[in-house]
């Protein structure tokens, strides 16, 4: 008796992410019979998970930022600012091979960079009380510009990159690529943060309602400008990554990339409103979002079919979740009735 | 006083007329600018900047996107956000575009464009007004990627071109030198003034804006203007399409990318509050000068556009931080818009 209520409010606390785990296990298992076993090889999973690190680490950042009841637009020109300083200087210093040609160097400078980018945007959010969407809107378009000025118009190619730093993207430990590992130690250290730490608590707690979590002796505005500050950070850390990745920094770099990553975190059960998401439901979506993307180009080679599928998927999941959240608050109110009698 | 009937009762807020308050108002921040810009302008780039044709041409150019600026402002009064509207106008070109290449009748081909623009509006409207859980900006990132992905399906990486040349006249044509577009758009912005501050619709407008729980417990339908604001907006994306389309005289399924976001500047820009119910017409409509004058004048002194960028940025921060600014210095806060 006891142990089957156990897996009732088991079931109940995770449906979404066990739903999640349903789809994305259909949808792999679909993908494998179509492409006649080639899905589940290891190198496959290992190219699919790689391609999905970069998406999978910013949707943590803005898992953070959408549970304070924020959002930010501005994670795309940041990534491309970061990578742009950092790839720029690794640019002039590859002549005579100094110290920017170090991998972790270029790695320090684009979070230091990004860290900044984000550290205004909390100001502006937590101080200045400007609404998130506008100031990260505003700040879009002061950092992209920034990335053209610094760029001058021209690329950073491949061979202004140094091999050190472009094996980042390409090596790999243990036969998993490095992106990987990067991406699981983050969600580690996300999972511990947002569960068990105070600071990882208090930002439920800004999210929920920041005008208690104020009075209950929370400083919101510090708690603000972290988590501008940590989305920044990780921007950056993205930014030189997807950098890498690529072996190019332009102007352009990830225009438009944030609303790939808000939409990973919706997938993922974060809710827009504030105060609810899940670092596990987070991974899920960015996963799915990644099956997504590797599964679409297999059913079909046209870009509308792809868009479509992924503009749809976003938009079902939340109906389905508003749907049964509803039918459950009915269902609490019916009981709560019944037990009046 | 207060114990007179309620409809008897004398409105107590009613603003009393004093200099102070008059000129501190938000339309008088954006008329400075407006005249800081212009007077910057003729000072560096000498009388070129105030010819009359150089004028109009400057105007033209920024039609496509000041006409969408009222319906932007309607949705985000009422606490709302579209981020569709560029790939709706995308859509709408692309379809018109395909239409008119085939030669299909013209009027046609725009009613059905126009259809086709509220049909955009309306999906977002209604899954926004009918869940109200759900998020305007979940809603329409989600066909902001549906609604472009359709028109890449349409067109893949093709343009749809050789339009009958009165296409051309929607956007070059003029009337003794005044552009077609802009008599729309100040007919436009004569019409939202009005309906606005003047009409039932309008004022219910502002009070779901301000509370939509207390303006529906008044019986207001909450849901019908959330649809009809959507609806609204779609349909302007349609005609920003037509315009954008004879100005390019061609139609591709990557143009106004980013335009939502542009308008969604102005907007906030002309004094709209982004949580909703507060916002001036006259406001927006000098924003949006204020930017059109601020890329030509720029543009003339060969600031690059990424600068122009960086300055747009940065005076939409400081336009909203203003306000909260005095509020954080302790400065009683004036009330910024009526």
């Amino acid at each position: 008796m006891n142990n089957s209520s156990k897996t009732h409010t088991f079931l109940k606390n995770n449906s979404r992410e066990l739903g999640l785990i349903a789809i994305i296990i259909l949808m792999t298992a679909m993908l494998n019979s179509q492409t006649g076993g080639k899905f589940f090889t290891f190198s496959n999973i290992n190219n699919m998970l790689s391609e999905t690190s970069v998406l999978a680490i910013l949707s943590l950042g803005m898992m953070t930022v959408i549970i304070t009841g924020g959002i930010d637009l501005s994670i795309g020109a940041s990534m491309a600012l970061s990578a742009m300083v950092s790839t720029s200087l690794m640019k002039h210093s590859m002549a005579n091979t100094g110290i920017f040609t170090n991998p972790y160097i270029a790695i320090i400078i684009a979070i230091a960079v990004g860290t900044l980018c984000g550290f205004i945007v909390g100001l502006l959010v937590s101080h200045l009380k400007i609404f998130p969407i506008i100031a990260t809107l505003g700040m879009m378009y002061v950092y992209r510009g920034l990335t053209y000025i610094i760029s001058g118009g021209s690329w950073v190619l491949q061979q202004n990159m140094s091999t050190s730093f472009l094996s980042i993207a390409t090596g790999n430990i243990l036969g998993i690529n490095n992106l990987i590992w990067i991406t699981a130690f983050l969600y580690i250290v996300f999972f511990i943060f947002m569960n068990y730490t105070k600071t990882g608590r208090q930002i439920y707690a800004v999210g929920n309602d920041e005008e208690s979590a104020r009075v209950s002796g929370i400083n919101t505005k510090k708690t603000l400008t972290l988590v501008y500050s940590i989305m920044g950070a990780i921007a950056g850390l993205a930014g030189i990554l997807y950098v890498c990745k690529y072996a190019a920094a332009q102007g352009e770099t990830a225009t438009g990339y944030e609303m790939n990553v808000i939409a990973a975190c919706v997938l993922g059960g974060v809710s827009i409103s504030g105060g609810t998401g899940k670092v596990q439901g987070v991974l899920l979506g960015a996963l799915l979002f990644g099956v997504l993307q590797n599964a679409l180009p297999l059913i079909s080679n046209s870009q509308f079919i792809q868009d479509f599928i992924r503009g749809a998927i976003i938009l079902v999941s939340v109906l389905f979740n508003i749907i049964l959240s509803r039918r459950v608050e009915k269902k609490a109110i019916e009981r709560k009735e019944k037990a009046l009698g | 006083m207060n114990n007179a009937p309620l409809s008897q009762r004398v409105i107590q807020n009613k603003r009393i007329f004093s200099f102070k308050s008059f000129f501190m108002r938000w339309e008088w921040m954006l008329v400075a600018l407006l005249a800081i810009i212009i007077g910057t302008s003729v000072l560096t780039a000498g009388s070129n900047f105030l010819s009359f044709n150089g004028l109009m041409s400057t105007l033209r150019d920024f039609m496509d996107k000041a006409i969408l600026i009222f319906p932007m402002m309607m949705i985000i009064l009422l606490g709302d956000i579209d981020i569709s509207v560029g790939s709706t106008i995308a859509l709408c070109a692309t379809v018109m575009g395909v239409m008119l290449q085939s030669g299909t009748n013209a009027f046609l081909t725009l009613f059905i464009g126009i259809l086709l623009g509220a049909l955009c509006g309306s999906i977002n409207g209604y899954l926004i007004s009918h869940f109200r859980e759900l998020s305007s900006v979940i809603v329409t990132v989600s066909t902001m990627i549906i609604y472009r992905g359709i028109a890449t399906f349409i067109l893949r990486d093709s343009a749809a071109g050789s339009f009958p040349s009165w296409i051309t006249k929607i956007s070059y044509g003029d009337i003794g030198g005044v552009p077609y577009t802009l008599i729309f758009f100040i007919v436009e912005c004569i019409f939202f003034t009005i309906l606005l501050t003047k009409s039932k619709f309008g004022r219910r407008l502002y009070a779901c804006g301000n509370n939509a729980q207390t303006s529906r417990y008044s019986g207001i339908n909450t849901k019908g203007i959330k649809f009809a604001v959507f609806l609204i907006i779609g349909i302007f994306a349609a005609l920003s399409a037509i315009i954008l389309m004879s100005k390019m005289n061609s139609a591709r399924p990557n143009i106004a990318k980013n335009y939502e976001l542009d308008v969604i500047a102005i907007t906030v820009l002309g004094g709209v509050a982004t949580s909703g119910g507060k916002g001036n017409p006259i406001g927006v409509i000098l924003s949006s000068l204020c930017i059109c004058f601020l890329r030509y004048g720029l543009g003339l002194i060969n600031i690059k556009s990424e600068t122009v960028m960086i300055i747009i940025g940065l005076l939409l921060i400081i336009a909203v931080a203003i306000p909260n600014l005095k509020n954080a210095l302790g400065v009683p806060l004036k009330k910024r818009i009526k």
